[in-house]
């Protein structure tokens, strides 16, 4: 039997980043904000305290703060062609789970998105001429500018206490920053954080090639900060243990550290744990949601009545829920037709190793940041001439080196035995004079007509219900970015006088058990037709006004950076069409 | 609807004593097992004297063993590498059949003795051809087994003492990993200098933690 409880003004579907942005603009707006989160509540204090934090079997080897499988997972396969099978445990992505979401565990790595970005499509044709793109690539404009987002990229920047050096503040060039970013209304709250040795031999080896190296934008603190919410965050110690884990010094910008402790003092927010949603309700016309139907852990059903529904899951969860939920018209890759699911895209990450002579060398490589480092920007989206070069995007590298945690970080020069005494020796002699990048390469994963999402035929989760499945695989498009990207960042290597390097490009068929990022995106993208996107540029759904949907599923391609800065961005930005326009006259914002 | 915010999740010591997933035989072979996957030189001791076999003996036993938390819903169906592991098979079955496994070929092709029971040369070859794809199991994939011991015994060699394995600190030591000391805000900028301190577990230093006389 299904309990109803008493109704709301908003429900919101899951409490990460953007669930916490839209808790606190739309309680601060005065309505009445119920959260509804699948995983537990989450605590800097009693959940990763420095004294067990640092625990790298238990958070990085056994993924204990992310999305259990057994709770619901996905089923993937390169081809159309093939069987998908369920994903058992996780691999090339990380589901966050938990209140704070994946802001609890990420690096903070904050960048925003170019300008070009946005306007993808019309920027490569006008430039390149449409011929210049793969037939099959179905990389769209995003309905949305970047300098409509700016004071939105600005306002979470300043909610987070961002780390870095401007390069471009009001159109004026500042040394010393990235010269390819967007310009910014004003510079970052805090300075960068202090860089490492590795870092520092990168940058200035990649300065003498004549690239322009920066800091890449931290959301660790580089001193003690307060917000505009009055939330402090204290300076970050360099422990090592960042992405994976939770940060116990209060260092890390999270939902917890920068939003929460005020959101939970307004009366009128509450939020319920350990509860999944299962179904956005419509009502009979199909074209209103009616609020939102959960189990807890006792596998009661509940359902919420809400006026306005804000579903703010990760990614493909997004997704799952509008198929379940009958919401949009599925997309058809065959037909090329309907919106659920299509423009699904991941990452095309590669990575440098080199190894440098053990008696000259010594990197301390576990001082380290999740979002520290030197980076170049020279090879992101259009920031060169892609002519010549027969393929489309690009991405940001750096020496962005985030822990020397030995079980994952202890690399050995190749031709090394994979165990025995000269493991075991290598791994002695070069664990101090040895650099792996935790993202050297961050290249970006541009759309096509047969990489999507859509309904499982097969696997269930515990509930019975279909679980999402993904076809994607690696274009060649992408293949080609990859090896002139990774080739380029390993110039750098050898300009800092490594002995040996290792270049790990990126290979086709995509494989789910090799980590990437957890940087899924689309599948539910903005737009400006109804017929190619799921949401109107303000993340509103074409097809359910009351409905909007905030996270990358938003992105109908992934550019190459690190999307959080602009998921948060793009909710500030759905927020204020709500609070500004919405509320006054509730219905669809764009008559398409 | 009563829930219950902000549970602890402190965590577990894992203490010395009787082996709590393997038999005794069962242990003895792991212990040579992990000390030729990691083998005593004289500046390190090997897998053995590290804990690592009490190590996987303690993650067998726990979550780990059971495959707890992961997808564990049919059908299963081999699928391409790509698509990642799809064995019904949880890592403590696997551990059991393995080691059977390895015992019959080793007394097979050894007049009847067992692992334990040939020269480390020998049983370096044994693992060799294993890891080669050359000896098949009867119950399990030989290879896959040896694959799962190549993660968890780095992993026992340098995951935080109290999880039994990297007995005091030697793994951390070796390379000079300082553990959890979570602050280098003094040492960010010392470049090319070795951080000197000695490492941290979660447990403390032995030296810092008095003894019952």
């Amino acid at each position: 039997m299904v309990r109803k409880l008493p109704a709301k003004d908003v429900v919101i579907v899951g409490l990460g980043w953007t669930g916490s942005i839209m808790a606190y603009e739309l309680a601060d707006a005065g309505l009445d904000v119920m959260a509804i989160e699948r995983g537990p509540w989450r605590n800097t204090a009693t959940d990763h305290p420095p004294g067990y934090a640092a625990d790298e079997l238990r958070y990085r080897i056994r993924h204990e703060l992310f999305l259990r499988p057994e709770q619901t997972t996905f089923t993937f396969r390169n081809k159309m062609s093939q069987t998908a099978l369920p994903i058992r445990t996780w691999g090339a992505f990380m589901p966050p789970n938990g209140v704070g979401g994946g802001g609890v565990h990420w690096n903070a790595e904050t960048w925003r998105f170019l300008p070009t970005d946005f306007v993808l499509r019309t920027h490569l044709t006008q430039r390149y001429g449409a011929g210049f793109l793969p037939d099959d690539m179905t990389i769209q404009d995003w309905g949305v500018t970047y300098d409509d987002l700016e004071p939105h990229y600005d306002r979470f920047e300043y909610l987070c206490g961002t780390s870095g050096q401007a390069g471009n503040v009001k159109g004026q060039i500042v040394e010393g920053g990235n010269p390819f970013e967007g310009p910014r209304s004003r510079h970052y709250p805090n300075p960068p954080q202090d860089q490492p040795f590795g870092a520092t031999l990168f940058a200035k080896a990649a300065r003498d090639l004549g690239y322009k190296p920066f800091p890449q934008p931290s959301g660790n603190m580089s001193r003690a900060y307060q917000n505009p919410l009055g939330v402090r965050l204290g300076p970050c110690t360099f422990c090592g243990f960042c992405e994976w884990f939770g940060c116990g010094n209060y260092s890390k910008a999270t939902p917890q550290t920068t939003i929460l402790p005020v959101l939970l003092r307004k009366p009128n927010f509450a939020a319920r744990d350990n509860s999944e949603v299962t179904r956005i309700n419509l009502d009979a016309s199909g074209k209103r949601a009616t609020g939102v139907t959960f189990v807890d852990t006792g596998g009661n059903e509940w359902e919420q009545p809400a006026d306005l529904v804000i579903l703010s899951a990760y990614t493909i969860f997004n997704v799952q829920l509008l198929l379940l939920s009958g919401i949009g018209k599925p997309y058809d890759p065959v037909g090329n037709s309907g919106v659920i699911g299509r423009n699904f895209t991941h990452q095309t990450i590669s990575d440098v190793v080199s190894f440098f002579d053990p008696a000259k060398f010594a990197f301390n490589p576990f001082i380290a940041s999740g979002s520290i480092g030197m980076c170049i920007d020279e090879f992101n989206g259009d920031n060169f001439d892609h002519g010549p070069h027969g393929f489309v995007g690009g991405g940001y590298m750096g020496q962005v080196q985030t822990n020397g945690r030995p079980i994952e970080t202890a690399p050995v020069p190749p031709g090394t035995p994979r165990w025995g005494a000269q493991w075991k020796k290598a791994v002695k002699e070069n664990y101090q004079s040895a650099l792996k990048p935790g993202t050297g390469v961050h290249g970006s994963m541009y759309s096509y007509r047969d990489v999507y999402v859509d309904l499982d035929p097969t696997y269930k989760d515990r509930f019975g219900r279909p679980l999402a499945r993904m076809t994607i695989d690696f274009h060649d498009n992408e293949l080609k970015q990859n090896a002139f990207l990774t080739d380029k960042f390993a110039e750098i290597f050898q300009a800092m006088g490594a002995r040996q390097i290792v270049k790990e490009y990126r290979k086709g068929p995509y494989d789910v058990t090799k980590y990437q990022t957890t940087h899924l995106c689309g599948g539910a993208i903005m737009g400006t037709d109804p017929g190619t996107s799921a949401l109107n540029r303000y993340l509103q759904s074409w097809d359910v006004p009351n409905l909007f949907v905030t996270g990358a599923s938003a992105f109908p391609q992934n550019p190459g950076y690190n999307p959080t800065g602009t998921v948060a961005a793009l909710a500030y930005w759905a927020a204020d069409a709500i609070r500004n326009r919405y509320l006054k006259n509730p219905g669809q914002l764009i008559n398409a | 609807m009563p829930w219950t915010p902000f549970p602890t999740s402190a965590p577990d010591f894992e203490r010395p004593g009787p082996w709590q997933f393997f038999t005794t035989d069962e242990a003895t072979a792991v212990e040579a097992i992990v000390d030729r996957i990691i083998p005593p030189d004289p500046d390190t001791p090997g897998g053995k004297d590290a804990g690592c076999a009490v190590f996987i003996d303690r993650q067998l036993k726990g979550p780990y063993g059971s495959a707890a938390g992961l997808y564990r819903l049919g059908p299963y169906t081999k699928g391409t590498k790509e698509q990642g592991p799809q064995s019904a098979n949880t890592p403590a079955e696997l551990y059991r059949k393995g080691l059977a496994g390895l015992d019959r070929y080793c007394k097979a092709n050894n007049g009847g003795k067992g692992f334990t029971q040939l020269s480390a040369e020998q049983q370096d070859g044994v693992l060799k051809k294993i890891e080669a794809g050359e000896v098949k199991f009867d119950e399990v994939d030989a290879q896959g087994f040896f694959d799962a011991l190549l993660k968890d015994v780095p992993e026992g060699f340098f995951s935080d003492p109290i999880h039994g394995g990297n007995k005091n600190m030697v793994g951390w030591s070796m390379i000079g990993f300082p553990g959890i000391r979570y602050d280098y805000r003094d040492w960010i900028h010392r470049h090319n200098e070795r951080y000197p301190h000695p490492p941290v577990s979660i447990a403390g230093r032995a030296d810092w933690t008095p003894h019952k006389s």
